[in-house]
């Protein structure tokens, strides 16, 4: 099912409002993963606003599709998009990482209403969604798992072995999404350890990899439509989206030393104005 | 010697089984009434006696392959869904290799995965120091929201593995490799989690002990007895945590005498969980901690290991009257005739 023209602008524009208050976030938290966030933002919005079977007022509903956000450390991507999604207020997201607040730099299960997992060290969103998987095909439940991975992260060796998991078990239930913004911490990730080809490999462990552009709204609607599609027998789809870190601010954008940022008022400023002139 | 291992009463002879078959047969009998029992391995189904399980539940068994960090993640994965995932493999493998995802993917999300961890302490002996394991106490009970239960014998293992369905949440239960002589005759006593079970009755010196040192304890106390005139309480403090600090207390308070065995690092074990509670209450008594000293263990079959680490009857029965050498104290408290 194509996505229509006025719901892809929607999507964008939601992309758009989230970058800035991505930006907002940082400020009020006195830092945050910025670029990580902004890169997959397209991805978590199009999932949230087109594509996951969730109800904010009925958060624990066992119908529900799950979500996890392997890459924790983009809270600061992920919990705005649940505010906006009307799980709580957006006005909560002032407290983020003060004293007792639910929002921190990687997401908590329990304190975040809306979040399946608590994530954060990096290498244990797959398996966890190797076992969601497994259990709803267990228990004959049609949910689906949408497991966010970055890219560095791969560099984990835990994730090999859920994919090989994944595999073996022929979940097709599981969708797999790597954002491949392509920098870590100390370094692009080719400089640090180097994942390429990663697409072979990913291809070579089982799956459907499909490859996008994943700031690109229409690409992520088309992977997503595809990857929900997939049924019993099929191989297990995983999108490999190529996304670029900081995406929307311009002097953020493939800059590795922007995976964080203490983003001063100027900064923001300066920023959210890069943001505003995305287009939609 | 029979042994109830589920809900329909079938009785298997605990002296020609391990603990860990008695464990899948158990899991098998359970899962029978309770569908939301599974049951997860990394290539240890055979190991930890899951083929029990998987013989009369063969889809309800998922192997992930020699993948520790992956099975326990999956293990909270599933646990998500709504189901109870029972995790086996040596605890060496859990409690290190799988550490981490057990105490983020689950004990952190308070997921009700039930880690049933074979071949602890040096029951592995002739495998090698990799694959003993005398540090699981001090990781898993510095986890928040963990249980830790180490049985004495395949019939508490029994009760265990049953009785940690009504835990909410996550619980380690740590067995040997399970050629271990059974120290219960039967399943007819009463086994609460987070409540000692007193083995025999005595004056002079209380030994807590758990797994292994059971048996060899009591072993310990007739001889006691007999030879030397000393007169020991064995309590099995099968609960590591929550510790029942109740039987502490009035260990402390009756014998004055308090000897810890532990087939594990007297640094962060069992010694360590009662010393805390010793200490905290003021109580006054004559301590010592017995088990592995801070050491990695030697190689060789689990008896001569026992043996060697003084972790038998006789050993312990030394360790006893090194401690009986101490004075202590007369106080209103004391019960001592």
């Amino acid at each position: 099912m194509a996505i229509d023209t006025s719901k892809l602008k929607e999507l964008k524009q939601t992309a758009k409002d989230l970058r800035l208050t991505v930006i907002d976030v940082m400020k009020w938290s006195g830092g945050a993963h910025v670029g990580g966030s902004l890169s997959c933002m397209d991805i978590m919005t199009a999932l949230y606003f087109n594509y996951l079977k969730v109800d904010p007022k009925n958060p624990q509903w066992e119908g529900r599709d799950r979500f996890i956000l392997s890459k924790g450390h983009c809270a600061a991507g992920y919990i705005p998009v649940l505010a906006k999604k009307g799980y709580f207020p957006e006005e909560e997201l002032k407290s983020f990482n003060h004293f007792g607040s639910p929002f921190a730099m990687h997401p908590d299960k329990n304190k975040v209403v809306g979040c399946d997992a608590s994530a954060g060290s990096l290498g244990h969103g797959l398996p966890i969604a190797f076992g969601m998987g497994l259990g709803f095909k267990f228990q004959n439940m049609d949910n689906k798992v949408v497991v966010l991975t970055g890219d560095g992260e791969l560099q984990e060796g835990s994730n090999w072995e859920a994919f090989m998991a994944i595999n073996h078990y022929k979940l097709t239930n599981v969708i797999t999404i790597v954002d491949r913004n392509g920098c870590q911490i100390d370094g692009t990730t080719e400089q640090v350890m180097a994942l390429e080809p990663l697409n072979e490999k990913l291809a070579a462990f089982g799956f459907d990899v499909i490859e996008i552009d994943g700031n690109d709204m229409q690409q992520v609607c088309d992977a997503l439509d595809k990857a929900w599609a997939k049924k019993e027998g099929d191989k297990p789809a995983l999108i490999l989206a190529k996304t670029i870190k900081g995406k929307g601010v311009d002097f953020m954008e493939n800059q590795v030393p922007y995976h964080y940022c203490s983003g001063d008022t100027e900064v923001c400023e300066k920023a959210k104005a890069s943001i505003m002139n995305m287009e939609v | 010697m029979a042994v109830n291992t589920g809900t329909n009463w079938t009785c298997y002879d605990s002296s020609t089984m391990t603990a860990r078959e008695i464990y899948g047969r158990t899991l098998a009998e359970m899962a029978k009434e309770d569908k939301r029992i599974v049951a997860l391995t990394a290539d240890l189904e055979k190991s930890t006696a899951l083929n029990k399980f998987s013989a009369v539940h063969p889809d309800r068994c998922f192997n992930v392959g020699i993948a520790e960090q992956n099975l326990f993640g999956a293990a909270a994965g599933m646990a998500a869904t709504g189901l109870v995932p029972f995790a086996s493999t040596f605890a060496i493998m859990a409690c290190l290799r799988g550490g981490e995802q057990i105490r983020t993917d689950i004990a952190y999300q308070k997921l009700p995965v039930k880690i049933i961890a074979t071949h602890a302490g040096i029951s592995f002996g002739h495998a090698g120091t990799t694959h003993h394991c005398t540090e699981d106490f001090a990781i898993m009970r510095s986890i928040a929201n963990m249980t830790v239960i180490c049985p004495a014998d395949g019939i508490e293992t029994s009760k265990v593995v049953r009785a940690c369905m009504d835990i909410d949440g996550p619980v380690y239960v740590r067995i040997g490799r399970g050629f271990e002589p059974p120290v219960y005759e039967n399943e007819d006593y009463e086994f609460q989690i987070g409540k000692a079970t007193t083995m025999c009755d005595g004056t002079d010196l209380t030994i807590i002990t758990c797994g292994i040192g059971v048996l060899q304890s009591v072993n310990a106390a007739k001889t006691l007895a007999e030879r030397d005139g000393i007169s020991v309480r064995v309590v099995n403090m099968h609960t590591i945590k929550p510790i029942d600090a109740d039987a502490i207390i009035y260990a402390a308070n009756k014998t004055k005498r308090i000897l810890t065995v532990e087939e594990h690092n007297v640094v962060g074990g069992l010694g360590d969980a009662v010393a805390s509670v010793i200490a905290e209450n003021q109580l006054k008594c004559a301590f010592k901690k017995h088990g592995i000293m801070d050491e990695f263990s030697v190689i060789g079959y689990a008896e001569d290991l026992y043996s060697y680490y003084k972790l038998d009857a006789n050993g312990i029965a030394d360790k006893v009257r090194e401690l009986m050498k101490i004075e202590v104290a007369e106080d209103e408290d004391w019960e001592d005739e």
